[in-house]
């Protein structure tokens, strides 16, 4: 079964580089940008094949290394 | 007193530090991260470098390695703890300490001696300081930019927990005198028991007059008495 785990950074967490890509884009005359926050995102593939199950196992996956909840949000689906 | 220092993959002022203990006399092994036993020891120092080339976030790999179960252990049971840069990183990936190291808030690597001011003298690491000493000391990161909730940043105040805060050479905190964008000039912390300390600048660098200067020197000292 696989996954995709996107991490963000909270929102009262500044964002540095996404700033600075933010920041490149409207010097490029991308004008309607509002705004840019960076994250990342992993394709995780599990040997499980119950639906429930799997989801548990790729949350613990997420708090135990993938993220950092002082800072970072995620987001689990399947595809 | 005995010392050990951990070495990870991408561990580079390991010797450095190794260099300092033996200089103030510690009795100083070398410990591989996937050793399952600590020798006996009064100081583990986690050095700084770039453990696992700060793949997913500095220090978040070398958090989960074998040696670490070992070490979060012996914190618990009062062993003195210092974890310098990437080592600081480290101890927050593990738990040890609360709060988290950003990404320098102007994207750049930044290696210069800037100055720090002692904030609490009264503890094991810091006693030969006198309280608001200006110290000299050589940063080198790129991901020192301390961050924590408010929650923890009202204890680190309370309970008189901050170790250093970035100044300038008097010894004014401000938003010029923050090399980083470290929330409150933090440049490093205690744990509540204060036998943990996690800090960005590298005392272990400011050992000898003739590289640098000896403003590093009375944080082993303390530790030695």
């Amino acid at each position: 079964m696989k996954f995709s785990v996107t991490v963000t950074l909270k929102k009262d967490v500044l964002d540095p580089q996404g700033k600075v890509v933010e920041n490149t884009l409207k010097n490029m005359g991308m004008i309607d940008l509002k705004s840019i926050r960076q994250g990342k995102h992993f394709e995780i593939d599990i040997n499980e094949n119950d639906l429930k199950e799997a989801e548990k196992k790729i949350n613990d996956m997420c708090r135990k290394l993938l993220v950092n909840l002082i800072i970072e949000d995620y987001k689990i689906s399947k595809i | 007193m005995k010392s050990s220092v951990i070495v990870f993959p991408g561990s580079n002022c390991d010797r450095d530090i190794a260099v300092a203990l033996e200089k103030m006399q510690f009795k100083n092994k070398m410990v591989w991260h996937k050793e399952t036993k600590l020798p006996k020891s009064d100081l583990i120092v986690i050095p700084g470098g770039f453990s696992y080339g700060d793949y997913l976030r500095s220090g978040a790999i070398a958090g989960k390695s074998l040696i670490i179960d070992e070490v979060i252990k012996a914190a618990n049971s009062g062993c003195l703890i210092l974890g310098i840069c990437n080592g600081f990183q480290i101890l927050t990936e593990t738990g040890l300490l609360k709060g988290t190291l950003l990404r320098n808030k102007n994207l750049k690597f930044i290696n210069k001696d800037i100055h720090i001011k002692v904030l609490n003298n009264n503890t094991k690491f810091s006693k030969k300081y006198k309280n608001d000493q200006v110290l000299k000391i050589n940063i080198a990161h790129n991901e020192g930019n301390f961050f924590t909730d408010s929650k923890h940043l009202e204890k680190l105040n309370k309970e008189n927990l901050i170790a250093f805060k970035y100044c300038d050479e008097k010894g004014n905190i401000n938003e010029s005198s923050n090399p980083n964008g470290s929330l409150d000039n933090i440049a490093g912390i205690f744990n509540s028991n204060k036998n943990i300390l996690g800090m960005m600048p590298h005392p272990e660098r400011m050992m000898d007059e003739i590289i640098s200067n000896k403003d590093g020197v009375n944080l082993f000292s303390s530790l030695m008495n």
